[in-house]
C-alpha cells in the first residue's frame, strides 16, 4: 500500500507540475444505462476517457467493469437480451445511433481479452487477419505489416524466423502480445483491455505494463484491472465502480491518495472487494 | 440382506458384464475371422482389377468397386455443401432456441432414425419418379433419360440418408470452438460470414472430415437406398454417365448370396467380396477416429 501511495504521489505531482489543458475526450458516455434483461447492470455512467492515455476502471467483481468496457465498441450487441439507454461517443459519433456502421466501429476500438486467445492458426495467419478481412494489404505489403505489429509488441525479435510456427505453442505472455498485435494490425484508435495480465505471471505482468507505456503515445488505452498497484503504475485516470455505478472518475493519483468519495476510500484501502 | 449376499451379488454382476463383453468380443471375432479365413485365400490383384464373368462363378469386382467409389463421390459432392451449410445455420445464424431451429433439429434425428429401406422407396418415388420424370419432360421432351434408376439419383438418396451424421458431427466441430474465438473476430471487425469463414471453418474442418468419412464409410455399406434407385445386378461397362446404372459392392454381395447360379463356385468369390468391403469400412472408419482424437487432442491443448 506504502508502494502505491509513493508512485501515486509521483503521478499526482506530475500532473499538478505539468497544468495541461484538457483535451476533448475520446470516449464519452452520458447517463448511460444497461440491461441484461431485467437486470440493471450499469446506471448513470457519465465517463470522459482522455485520448492516448491510459485509463484503469478498478472495482469489485461483477460491478460492471467489463460490461461497460464492452460498451465501448458495442460486444454487447452480441448478447441477447441487453438493452441500453444513454448515449455513447467516440470522438463525436454517436456509436449507439442506428446507422452505425459496427465493422467501422470495431476497427476503431478493438478489445484484448483475458485470456490469451489467439486462433490456432500460425503467428502470421494470426498477425495477417485484420488486415486480410478488411482488405488492407496483401503479399508484400502484408508481410511488412505483420512485422511492424510484431515490432511494436516486442515480438518480432523472438518470432521473425518462425513465423508459421502455430500461435498456441508460444508462451503465455507472448500469446497475449500476439493477441495486441493482431489487434493492432486492425489500425484501432482506442485499446479496450479486459484484465490483460490477469492470466500472467508477475514478471510477464510488468513487460506488457511497459509495452501499454509505449502503446499510449499512440492509442487511446482503457484498461479493465483488479490489481490496484497496475491500475496505481500504468494509468493517468481512473474510474471505480461499485454495483453498475461510476462512482468516483478522476486523475489516478488524486483516486488513489485522496478519494473523494467513502466508498472508494473504502475499497483501495481494502475495506471491502 | 446380509453382507454376504451383496458380496455374492457384487460378484454375480461383475462376472455377468464380464461376460457379455466377452460374447461380443467373440461374436465380433468369429465373424471377422470366418470372413478373413475364407475370404483372404481368393483375393488377387486380379481379383480386385477384373470383372466377373461366367455368371459371377468367376472373375473379379472391379465394376463394383468402382462403382461404390464412384456413389460415394457423388453423395460426398451433395452431402457434405449440405450438411455443413445447414449445420453452420444452426449454430450460428438460426436465432438460439427457436422454434423453427427447434423443427429442424428434430427432423434431422428423425431422418437419422429412419429405416434405409424406407429411404430407397423415397429415392424411388421422389428423385425418379418425380424429380427424374419433371427432368426428362422439360429437357428430353419426354424421352427417358432421367426417369430410371440411376447414379446420381442413388447418390443423393445416400446422401439424405447420411446427412444428419454430416450435420451433426459438424455441428459438434463448430460447438467446441470457444466462444472468445467468435469474440476475437467480431471484435476485429469481422462480419459473421468472415468469422465462419476465417474462423470456425478452418476449427471445424477436422470435424467436417470426420462426418464425412462417417457418411461415406456408411455409404459404402448400405445397400437399401440404392436398391431401387440405381444399382444394377450386372453391367457390362463402367458407368460413365451420370443417368447409367452401376454396380456395387454390397448390392454385389446381396446379388451374389441370393441369385447365384452356382452357389458352391460363387462362394469364395462371395467371401472376399465381403472381406474387401469389410476392410473398406473398417479403414475408413478408422481414419475417422484417428482424426477426431487427433482434433480432441488438438482442442485440449488448446484449452
Ligand atoms: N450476459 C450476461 N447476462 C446477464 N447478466 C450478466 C451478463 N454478463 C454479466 N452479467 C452481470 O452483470 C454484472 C456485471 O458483470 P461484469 O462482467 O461487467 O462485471 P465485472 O466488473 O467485469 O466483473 P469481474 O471483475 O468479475 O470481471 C454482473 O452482476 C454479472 O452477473
Ligand atoms: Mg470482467
Amino acid at each position: 500500500m506504502e508502494e502505491l501511495l509513493i508512485m501515486s504521489q509521483a503521478a499526482l505531482a506530475d500532473s499538478v507540475l505539468k497544468k495541461e489543458e484538457v483535451p476533448a475526450p475520446k470516449i464519452q458516455t452520458k447517463d448511460l444505462a444497461l440491461y441484461y434483461g431485467n437486470f440493471r447492470a450499469l446506471k448513470n455512467v457519465d465517463i470522459s476517457i482522455p485520448p492516448q492515455k491510459i485509463t484503469a476502471l478498478i472495482g469489485p467483481s461483477g460491478c460492471g467493469k467489463s460490461t461497460l468496457l464492452r460498451v465501448f465498441n458495442r460486444m454487447n450487441d452480441l448478447i441477447r437480451g441487453v438493452r441500453i439507454s444513454g448515449q455513447v461517443f467516440l470522438d463525436d459519433q454517436d456509436i449507439y445511433h442506428p446507422d452505425t456502421d459496427l465493422i467501422a466501429l470495431r476497427k476503431r476500438a478493438g478489445m484484448v481479452f483475458q485470456r490469451p486467445n489467439p486462433f490456432p492458426i500460425s503467428v502470421f495467419k494470426n498477425v495477417a487477419y485484420g488486415p486480410s478481412i478488411h482488405g488492407m494489404a496483401s503479399g508484400r505489403e502484408l508481410e511488412s505489416i505483420v512485422e511492424r505489429h510484431l515490432r511494436a509488441t516486442g515480438l518480432w525479435d523472438d518470432l521473425k524466423d518462425k513465423l508459421h510456427i502455430p500461435a498456441l505453442s508460444l508462451s503465455p505472455e507472448q500469446q497475449q502480445r500476439l493477441c495486441i498485435s493482431r489487434l493492432l494490425a486492425v489500425e484501432p484508435e482506442v485499446l479496450l483491455m479486459d484484465e490483460p495480465c490477469s492470466a500472467l505471471d508477475p514478471i510477464a505482468t510488468a513487460r506488457i505494463e511497459d509495452l501499454l507505456f509505449e502503446l499510449k503515445k499512440d492509442y487511446t488505452i482503457v484498461i479493465v484491472t483488479h490489481n490496484m498497484q497496475q491500475a496505481a503504475r500504468v494509468s493517468s485516470s481512473a474510474g471505480f465502480m461499485l454495483l453498475g455505478e461510476l462512482v468516483e472518475f478522476g486523475k489516478t493519483g488524486q483516486l488513489f491518495t485522496n478519494p473523494i468519495d467513502p466508498r472508494t476510500h473504502d475499497y483501495i484501502t481494502g475495506r471491502f472487494g | 440382506m446380509s453382507r454376504r449376499w451383496i458380496n455374492l451379488f457384487t460378484h454375480l454382476f461383475t462376472a455377468l458384464t464380464g461376460m457379455a463383453c466377452a460374447l461380443v468380443i467373440l461374436l465380433v471375432a468369429i465373424i471377422l475371422g470366418n470372413i478373413a479365413y475364407h475370404g483372404i485365400p481368393h483375393l488377387s490383384w486380379r481379383f480386385l482389377t477384373t470383372a466377373p464373368s461366367s455368371g459371377m462363378t468367376e472373375g473379379g469386382i472391379f465394376p463394383a468397386i468402382f462403382g461404390t467409389a464412384f456413389l460415394v463421390l457423388l453423395m460426398t459432392i451433395a452431402v457434405v455443401p449440405l450438411g455443413v451449410c445447414t449445420a453452420i445455420y444452426l449454430q450460428e445464424y438460426a436465432p438460439v432456441k427457436s422454434k423453427w431451429v427447434h423443427l429442424v433439429r428434430m427432423a434431422i434425428q428423425n431422418l437419422a432414425g429412419v429405416p434405409a429401406i424406407v429411404f430407397g422407396l423415397f429415392g424411388l418415388g421422389f428423385f425418379i419418379e418425380f424429380v427424374g420424370r419433371r427432368v426428362d419432360q422439360i429437357f428430353f421432351s419426354g424421352q427417358l433419360y432421367f426417369g430410371q434408376p440411376a447414379i446420381i439419383w442413388a447418390a443423393l438418396t445416400m446422401a439424405l440418408l447420411t446427412l444428419p451424421t454430416v450435420v451433426v458431427s459438424t455441428e459438434e466441430a463448430l460447438r467446441v470452438v470457444p466462444r472468445s474465438h467468435r469474440e476475437v473476430a467480431y471484435a476485429l471487425g469481422a462480419t459473421r460470414w468472415q468469422m465462419v469463414w476465417y474462423v470456425l471453418l478452418p476449427q471445424a474442418i477436422g470435424g467436417i472430415l470426420t462426418g464425412t468419412i462417417l457418411a461415406v464409410s456408411r455409404g459404402a455399406g448400405e445397400v437399401a437406398p440404392i436398391l431401387f434407385t440405381g444399382a444394377a445386378y450386372y453391367l457390362p461397362y463402367l458407368p460413365s454417365r451420370l443417368n447409367q446404372q452401376f454396380m456395387e459392392l454390397g448390392y454385389h454381395v446381396y446379388v451374389m448370396a441370393t441369385q447365384s447360379p452356382d452357389v458352391d463356385a460363387t462362394k469364395p468369390i462371395l467371401y472376399s467380396t465381403v472381406f474387401v468391403l469389410l476392410t473398406l469400412t473398417f479403414l475408413l472408419n478408422f481414419a475417422a477416429i484417428l482424426i477426431r482424437s487427433h482434433i480432441r487432442r488438438r482442442l485440449a491443448a488448446a484449452r
